[in-house]
This record gives structure tokens, C-alpha cells and sequence, in this order.
């Protein structure tokens, strides 16, 4: 390979960019394991209950956090796309991601709060 | 990638944002009382609201979701064109099918 | 006593490796100043491109420390960090030799995206009249710039992933024939630009739109033509 990695990738928006990509792929292994999860209701109540209380530990709570990191960060991630491609353009976009970073961790930040 | 394609996925995003809003407040709302299956299920079994919901959550996931797994199977892996196509739709269709199903767990009464 | 600069340059086609050279550092010294030193003190083999030597040309882009940039309009002093280069030629290209690339795919994209001016009018019709500060012609001015340089092909991740993907300056072209009045071409290039490698690949991450040595935003363009290219298709003009 020529060269070593390009340096431009340093930059907040393309950040941004890997961010979305790799949040949206998270959450899609995610998402078939969280419907499974909630399909246990199916079965009956009480083996929902138990999955919840399976869910409870430190270790799983941590996972959660992430994902809802993940989460917020996909959607901020969206709305920047969305409004490049629909509004005028802006500049200040590289303050609107590092923004969007503060944001997604606060989130987190704040459900990790409530969990623990 | 192309114009339909890129219609379906954009179009998906924005039904989606403020469904993905409200969901994080759930999240928030059930983790915050402690709510156990029997909590959560009194509000969710029988309810209209929840599984219009829910239901448009999950379509739109399922369209949205393999539309974007497509891209980065076929940005990021060798997988020719039909490979990557016939991947997106099969997990179109296990989210849509699992998804559905989970709805259906939890608001049918 | 002048200090020394290590300057490691692609040798070989696509196939070669990097070499390393001593250069004298000198004041408001650019890169290309160094690459011509080793080809006429060290190295007369090395290939490398250039033509004015003021950047108006746009055939000295390089690789530098990683990002492709104009050489003649890079000064040593803001990227030799530590004394040390690194320059290879442009990514995403082939390479002929050494710091040299093909660029026929860059100009064959240029092609598949209809990013060529079709005419309405004949030599015995009268100059049409344009106004310059109609929404249509700024956005085309905007974006009219474009001398080829190919760092924004370069620099974008997509075209490395997409081998399909016409890129941000053939796209930025066919941005400003959009809004081009005169031009009777539109469905044709709204259709090559619709399909696979079209304007919808583009992930806006904006490298193009950062490296480009004439400031234009070919992020920009694309947002442009992708709303273009959907509601064209809404409406039934054209068919992927």
C-alpha cells in the first residue's frame, strides 16, 4: 500500500461519518437480539421477567449504556446527513459534530446514572 | 447505491428521528421506575397506540437498517453485487419478521 | 549551516517502495521545490509531474504527509514535521512511475457522469443571456472552478471503497451543467449520475470539500444533485 494512513482522516466530520457507520452496524446486530428478547412475552410473562432480571447485572447494564450511546450518536449522525442533503449549506458544521459527540455521551452519560 | 435506494433509506431516517426520540424517553422512563415485565406489559398488552407505534418503528427499521448494511457489505467486503443484495434483504426480512413478532408479544392482549 | 531534510519518495509503479533522500531545507521552500532538487541533484530518474510552478495548473498534486496536495503550493516549513516528507503519488490512481499517475479513470468518470456541456443553441442563434445572480448561476459559478487537480478524487474515501463511484469532481461538474440554462443534456446526465456510483454514495465526509485548492464544495454539489436526481425521479423524468 502507498503510503501510511491519510491524514485528513483526523478531521471531526470524517469522524462524524465513521461514527454513523459504525453505530448503525451495532445497532443492527443488535436489533435481531433485542427482538428475540422481547418476544420471550410470547411465552409467557414470567420468562420476560426473568430475562429482565437477567439483564440487570453490571456487565449487561454497561453493554445498554453503550447502545444507548450508540443510539443518540446514529441519530445525531442522521440529522446531520438530512440536513446536508435537504438545507443549505451550513458552515460551523465540525462545532455542530463535536457537539453531536457531547450530546450522545451525555445521553449515556445519563442513563448510566439511572441504571447503577 | 442509487436514487430509489437512497429514497427509501432517507425517507425511513426521518419517519424514524422523532420515533427513535420518543424511544429513548421510554427507555429512560422504564429504567428510571424499575419497571418489571408485569409493568411494562399492563401498559403495552391491548394498546392501538403502541402497536401503530412500534409497528411503523420496526417497518421502517427493516427497510432502513438493510439498506445500510448493504452499503457498508458492499463498500467494505469483496461480496459482488447480487451477494450483497441478496444479504440486505434476507436481514430486511429477519428484522421485519423478528421484529413484528416482538410487537406482537407485547401488545397483543 | 543549513539543516537537512529527509525525504522519503515513491519509487516503482504500483509495485515499488519509498526511498529516502537528504535535501538542503531552504527558506519559503515548497515541495515541489524539493522533488525537482532530487531529480536534478541526486536522482534524474524520478518522474514526477508539474507545469506552472504557481499553482494555478493544478499538475503538481501529490501524496504529502499523507493528504494530496498541490507540491508547489505547500510550503516544507508547515508540513515537514521533525525535518521529515513523506510524498507519494495521488491515491486512487494508478501509477505510471514514481510520483506519476494515470489519470484516465479520473477523466473517463468525467464522461460516465454526461459532465460535458450539450448545447442548445447554433453559432447563428444569438448569445443567450445569463443572468449572474439568478439561484442557478451562483450555485454554478460556485462550483465552477475546477481545474482537474484530482486531490478531491484523491482524498475521498468513497471513490477508494467504490470502484463504481464517479467522484466529487465529475459530480461537481455535472452540478454546475444542472444549473446551467443553456444546456439541453439534463435527463441524460441526471440519469448517469442516478444509477450505481452515482451521486447517492457519497457519505459527505466532506474530504473532498476540505482539501480542495480552489475552495470549492463538492459535498455541496452532490447534496445539490441528489435532491435533483430525486425529485426528477418522483416526477417520472427519468428511470434507474
Amino acid at each position: 500500500m502507498i503510503g501510511r494512513a491519510a491524514k485528513h482522516r483526523d478531521s471531526a466530520l470524517w469522524i462524524a461519518a465513521m461514527v454513523h457507520r459504525v453505530s448503525g452496524l451495532a445497532l443492527a446486530i443488535f436489533l435481531p437480539l433485542h427482538f428475540l428478547a422481547l418476544g420471550l412475552a410470547l411465552e409467557s410473562e414470567a420468562r420476560l421477567e426473568s430475562f429482565l432480571r437477567w439483564s440487570d447485572q453490571p456487565l449487561v447494564k454497561a453493554a445498554e449504556i453503550a447502545l444507548v450511546f450508540l443510539f443518540t450518536a446514529h441519530l445525531l449522525g442522521g440529522l446531520r446527513i438530512l440536513v446536508i442533503e435537504n438545507f443549505d449549506w451550513r458552515d460551523g458544521q465540525k462545532q455542530l459534530a463535536t457537539l453531536a459527540a457531547a450530546l450522545s455521551a451525555i445521553v449515556a452519560f445519563a442513563f448510566l446514572v439511572r441504571v447503577f | 447505491m442509487n436514487v430509489r435506494l437512497y429514497l427509501w433509506q432517507r425517507a425511513t431516517a426521518a419517519v424514524m428521528a422523532p420515533l427513535v426520540v420518543v424511544h429513548i424517553a421510554v427507555i429512560f422512563y422504564a429504567t428510571r421506575h424499575g419497571m418489571s415485565a408485569a409493568d411494562i406489559l399492563s401498559r403495552t398488552r391491548g394498546s392501538i397506540a403502541w402497536a401503530a407505534f412500534y409497528g411503523l418503528f420496526v417497518s421502517a427499521v427493516s427497510i432502513h437498517a438493510s439498506i445500510g448494511v448493504r452499503n457498508v457489505l458492499s463498500e467494505w467486503t469483496p461480496l459482488n453485487e447480487r451477494s450483497v443484495d441478496a444479504c440486505a434483504v434476507f436481514f430486511g426480512l429477519v428484522l421485519a419478521v423478528l421484529g413484528l413478532r416482538a410487537v406482537a408479544a407485547v401488545v397483543l392482549p | 549551516m543549513t539543516t537537512e531534510l529527509s525525504v522519503s519518495l515513491w519509487r516503482g509503479a504500483q509495485n515499488g517502495r519509498y526511498e529516502t533522500y537528504r535535501v538542503p531545507q531552504r527558506q519559503s521552500q515548497t515541495v515541489l521545490d524539493v522533488v525537482t532538487f532530487v531529480q536534478r541533484h541526486i536522482d534524474p530518474t524520478l518522474s514526477y509531474r508539474f507545469a506552472c510552478r504557481v499553482g494555478v495548473c493544478g499538475s503538481c498534486a501529490m501524496t504529502v504527509n499523507g493528504k494530496p496536495r498541490w507540491t508547489c503550493r505547500t510550503h516544507v516549513a508547515k508540513v515537514a514535521g521533525g525535518g521529515r516528507l513523506e510524498i507519494g503519488p495521488l491515491a486512487n490512481l494508478p501509477v505510471i512511475k514514481d510520483l506519476a499517475t494515470d489519470m484516465q479513470p479520473f477523466f473517463e468518470k468525467w464522461q460516465q457522469a454526461k459532465s460535458a456541456f450539450a448545447p442548445t443553441k447554433t453559432r447563428h442563434d444569438a448569445i443567450a443571456r445569463i443572468r449572474p445572480d439568478t439561484p442557478a448561476r451562483k450555485a454554478a459559478d460556485a462550483a465552477i472552478e475546477c481545474i482537474n487537480c484530482g486531490v478531491c478524487y484523491a482524498a475521498c474515501d468513497t471513490v477508494r471503497w467504490n470502484a463504481d463511484y464517479l467522484g466529487p469532481a465529475a459530480l461537481t461538474r455535472a452540478w454546475t451543467l444542472v444549473n446551467d440554462e443553456r444546456d439541453g443534456g439534463n435527463i441524460a446526465r441526471l440519469e448517469a449520475i442516478a444509477g450505481a456510483g452515482g451521486c447517492h454514495a457519497c457519505h459527505s465526509h466532506q474530504s473532498c470539500q476540505e482539501l480542495c485548492p480552489q475552495a470549492l464544495n463538492p459535498t455541496a454539489a452532490i447534496a445539490g444533485l441528489k435532491r435533483r436526481t430525486a425529485a426528477a425521479y418522483l416526477k417520472g423524468e427519468i428511470k434507474v
